[in-house]
């Protein structure tokens, strides 16, 4: 009970922040309209490409959206001292870990709420449609669940900002192809036979990373 | 500091006429492959450097558990050494396949499943030695190498799989093959000779790296205690 208590505590604390400063929201936002932008010129984005390269050009965009997010939350605990203040909280380590992670997936997922209609409306695709809100729902989950254990260890470095990517990016392989993978079977309506082993390997991602997490969290703050 | 252990150079002699060994099995003793000719010989080290790359990275993954148990910094040494070790030999594995690659797909690079996973791993140590180079705290330094080596044993196998959804046209030359696999062979009995003796020598080799690597590690260590005590006095 005080473990649910703690977690819903420090996502308060961060939504609190955040509806006070909005800096986080609006940065991660207006970067993600900018990255479709660029991929509009890059990839000359017509009715034939967008049908196969959409699932792509969204995914990238989360993903480089998420690790600024995440950069700058983590940031945040580390420069004004919050985290030493966290840490002294008499609470289970891992209470801090899902709270942080929690409020990160929830700022992603506030950003995706937006960008998906916007993209939606901009190059005339529906996109609305539930397995493919699913397919973003578990996609997320699994790429902040890693990144919130990896951004704590990287303000902890000298070159913080820089090595998130860098160590995000690799691990996070499996859960960017199964995710643009099982996207683009909604939305191109691939029958679910062939969108199934994707969804398998999200979940899996989703559980062993989150497990993986909650038990080495501890060791990643420790003093 | 200590003088080099005699088990360690009698270990290197071995290890080296091993290698001559095996250097004339693949040349000499095993046959000639009737398709593919003189470049089928690559495979034997192919395999086994593929083989020694996993197997330190295996070691780095059980090192960084034991670390996180024990906070012995023994473990650190033997995960940075392993991770070394692996990253050069993942890369001549890379190398290696590329030279086959190249008259037998007629391409030197294609973004097969094993290809691309072989790429993401060495880039996920990359970024573990990255990682370390940033922080100054010995200890911070080894707590989080620790976890990443864990966390990039976990998501090797994840990667693998995620290619392997798409079609693969590797060969596997042990166990059930694939349909559509390019460059598939039998091994006949003096093959499999050789193959089994360059895996045996790479195993040789691993260890022998190792040993030295760890060695080179301490030292490292011994300087880092001096210099701190001697700017002590400056």
């Amino acid at each position: 009970m005080t473990f649910l208590r703690a977690t819903l505590a420090v996502i308060a604390k961060d939504l609190a922040g955040e509806l006070r400063s909005r800096e986080l929201i609006s940065a991660m936002l207006v970067f993600s309209l900018l990255v479709i932008l660029i991929f509009n010129f890059a990839l000359e984005l017509d009715v034939k490409t967008r049908s196969t390269v959409t699932a792509g050009v969204l995914w990238v965009t989360f993903a480089f959206a998420g690790s600024l997010g995440l950069n700058r939350s983590m940031a945040m605990e580390k420069d004004r001292g919050c985290i030493d203040g966290l840490l002294l909280a008499p609470v289970d380590r891992s209470a801090i870990y899902f709270g942080k992670m929690i409020g990160n997936l929830f700022f992603m997922l506030l950003v995706e709420a937006i960008v998906l209609p916007l993209y939606s409306i901009l190059y005339n695709t529906n996109l609305f449609q539930l397995g493919f809100l699913g397919v973003v729902f578990l996609g997320s989950l699994g790429y902040v669940a890693v990144g919130t254990l990896l951004a704590t260890m990287t303000v902890q470095t000298r070159t913080r900002d820089v090595l998130l990517p860098i160590l995000l990016f690799p691990l996070a392989i499996p859960v960017l192809i199964a995710s643009v993978k099982a996207s683009m079977g909604y939305l191109q309506g691939i029958e679910m036979e062939a969108i199934r082993p994707w969804l398998n390997l999200l979940l899996v991602y989703d559980i062993v990373f989150i497990a993986v997490a909650f038990m080495v969290f501890d060791f990643v703050v420790e003093e | 500091m200590q003088p080099k252990p005699k088990a360690l150079t009698y270990l290197d002699i071995f290890t080296v006429i091993l290698f001559l060994i095996s250097l004339g099995l693949v040349f000499f003793y095993a046959p000639m492959e009737a398709v593919m000719g003189n470049v089928q010989r690559v495979f034997y080290y192919h395999v086994a450097v593929g083989w020694v790359g996993m197997l330190s990275f295996l070691a780095a993954a059980i090192a960084g558990i034991l670390y996180l148990r024990s906070k012995d910094r023994k473990w650190d040494r033997v995960a940075v050494a392993a991770v070394e070790i692996g990253i050069v030999f993942t890369f001549l594995n890379i190398v290696t396949g590329s030279i086959w690659a190249r008259p037998i797909w007629n391409t030197w690079w294609t973004w097969d499943p094993r290809l691309t996973t072989a790429t993401i791993m060495e880039l996920i140590y990359f970024a573990y030695l990255m990682l370390r180079q940033g922080i100054e705290d010995p200890e911070r330094r080894a707590r989080f190498g620790a976890v990443y080596v864990i966390l990039g044993f976990i998501s090797v196998p994840l990667t693998f799989f995620s290619a392997r959804l798409f079609r693969t046209i590797h060969p596997v030359v042990i166990g059930t093959n694939q349909p559509g696999a390019e460059g598939q062979f039998d091994m006949t009995p003096k093959m499999v000779q050789t193959f089994l003796f360059s895996l045996f020598t790479f195993t040789f080799v691993f260890i022998d790296l190792m040993w030295h690597r760890l060695r080179l590690g301490k030292f490292a260590e011994q300087v880092e205690q001096l210099k701190l005590k001697f700017s002590q006095y400056t």
